[in-house]
């Protein structure tokens, strides 16, 4: 049992259990729900009885070294990937299969080149047989949130990376799931542009009332953005430590980076997160 | 910058003529007719009409081909494209047919089908189907997984799937397959009416060579690689204007 006391606050244990979990946060609302979860790829187990709550309404971050299996588990909870033996549960349902209660922002993207961005965003709609009027206005309405106002006719390939992420970011807003999977989000896009997606996902997490699961590599982007760090450890993966952070998060985007809790606890994530790197 | 591609398409030519004409008036070949001389061949045979009734005849085995090919060859490209067992299945008959010598298959084909528009269908099928078929299927082994992933998280069917984002994004590679395609069924078209029976615009060609009239022996040949020209731009503009973004390439290269 491993614990993490940095100031005033923090957090957990390891190997977690369902039961052990709700021990810890008795009220919690839970949205998602990863019970006992194995992914074997022939004879190589990339994810060994594996369980994790996602709190509803809150931004969870799966963190780990590469290879660690944080995207597999990301895309089983999406009904992607079949998972070898456990449940996924939303809302206490299970599932297997992709679901209007999810939605999915991928690293690369994924926009339809010939389409253009009223059609990309509109298009996790059009796949659900929204009329085209609705889903226009419905997509007219996130491509003005997400700031690409006025590029509603633009392809793809006429944006710069940062923007078509807003486009892959809207389309998963527009089918207005609970629950959005968010498969390294940032990572294809610059320093700059990233650190204004940071900001604007602690906005969005504040007003959209839903629930975010965020698959990344950076240990600050996790600190930063997440509400919850779920740290996962390779070969096979499993849960090692749970991190809530919780003096930094009302003191306003600018303060977070030199806050002292923020400070050690990427100090505590890279303490044991750097065996694992080779 | 329209303008300018124009104008170098037009300097290309002008080249392309030019050094035929000078080629002729040296002459390379007494069998070398000038520039100058086959367009006036041609001039004189789009006037009296006999080339409007040869392409008549040309065009049937051509038009019949070739749509056949793109129709069943998309069909079936699509299909080995999606199904493993089927590849093994079909995939290696059609890269037999795309290596096979054609001429030497002919006398086979004639034998079985006689000299009619059938062995003729056959043979501009033979030289155009398996480009399409194989470039169908390559594309459709090829769509980018996450944008297929894109489409599964969004509830999409297997047949939205294939529709909305395996068809789109393979059109680019099915369209070239298509413009290959096309070019060959046009060889094929030609070979057949010089091996088979001389009809339409193989008659002018090899009648007018049996009597030394080579200006228009070139005129036909001009006229037939004209056709293929305006036929492939139409093609490309009919790809222009189904996937519009698709000509840019792909968002993630």
């Amino acid at each position: 049992m491993k614990t993490i006391c940095s100031k005033g606050t923090t957090v957990v244990m390891s190997q977690i259990n369902p039961a052990s979990l709700k021990e810890a946060r008795p009220f919690a609302d839970i949205a998602v729900s990863v019970r006992n979860v194995s992914k074997n790829y022939g004879d190589v187990q990339a994810l060994k009885d594996l369980s994790l709550d996602f709190p509803r309404g809150e931004l969870t971050s799966l963190l780990g070294p590469s290879g660690c299996g944080k995207t597999t588990l990301l895309k089983i909870i999406a009904g992607l990937l079949p998972q070898s033996s456990g449940t996924i549960e939303v809302d206490g349902k299970t599932v297997t299969s992709p679901g209007p209660d999810r939605a999915f922002v991928f690293q690369d993207f994924a926009l339809l080149p010939w389409a253009n961005v009223m059609r990309n965003v509109a298009f996790g709609l059009e796949l659900r047989g929204v009329a085209k009027s609705e889903r226009e206005a419905i997509a007219e309405k996130y491509i003005r949130e997400v700031g690409l106002a006025g590029f509603e006719l633009k392809f793809p390939h006429q944006l710069s990376g940062g923007m078509r992420q807003r486009v892959g970011l809207a389309r998963a807003l527009s089918v207005d799931a609970q629950v959005l999977l968010l498969d390294e989000p940032f990572s294809a896009v610059d320093e700059q542009t990233r650190r204004k997606f940071q900001e604007d996902m602690l906005e969005l997490v504040a007003n959209e009332k839903k629930t975010f699961i965020f698959v990344t590599h950076s240990i600050e982007e996790a600190v930063y953005v997440s509400d919850q760090i779920a740290i996962l450890l390779p070969r096979p993966s499993r849960v090692s430590e749970i991190i809530r952070p919780t003096s930094f998060r009302g003191k306003g985007v600018e303060n977070i980076r030199r806050d002292p809790e923020y400070l050690d606890i990427v100090d505590e994530i890279w303490a044991s997160l750097r065996s694992y790197v080779e | 910058m329209i303008n300018r591609s124009l104008f170098l398409k037009l300097l290309s030519a002008a080249i392309v003529f030019s050094a035929w004409e000078i080629a002729g008036r040296v002459p390379v070949s007494y069998a070398f007719p000038t520039f100058l001389e086959s367009m006036s061949a041609l001039a004189s045979i789009v006037f009296d009409g006999s080339i409007f009734v040869a392409y008549a005849e040309t065009l049937k085995p051509l038009v019949l081909g070739v749509s056949i090919s793109a129709f069943f060859g998309i069909g079936l490209g699509l299909w080995i494209g999606l199904s493993a067992r089927f590849e093994w299945l079909f995939g290696p008959i059609f890269i037999v047919m795309q290596a096979a010598p054609l001429a030497a298959l002919i006398p086979i084909l004639v034998m079985v089908y006689g000299i009619g528009l059938t062995s003729k269908v056959f043979v501009v099928c033979i030289m155009a189907m398996p480009v399409i078929v194989l470039n169908t299927a390559s594309a459709v082994r090829n769509t980018p997984a996450s944008i297929k992933d894109m489409a599964k998280s969004f509830m999409a069917s297997d047949r939205e799937v294939l529709t909305k984002i395996i068809v789109p994004a393979a059109s680019p590679v099915i369209f070239s397959g298509l413009r290959l395609g096309v070019s060959a069924g046009f060889i094929g078209a030609i070979l057949s009416e010089l091996k088979i029976t001389p009809t339409g615009v193989g008659d002018i060609i090899s009648f007018s060579r049996s009597i030394a009239d080579y200006p228009t022996m070139y005129a036909a040949i001009f006229s037939i690689i004209l056709l293929a020209v305006v036929f492939l731009n139409l093609l490309e503009v009919l790809e222009n204007y189904l996937f519009e973004g698709n000509n840019r390439g792909y968002v993630s290269d």
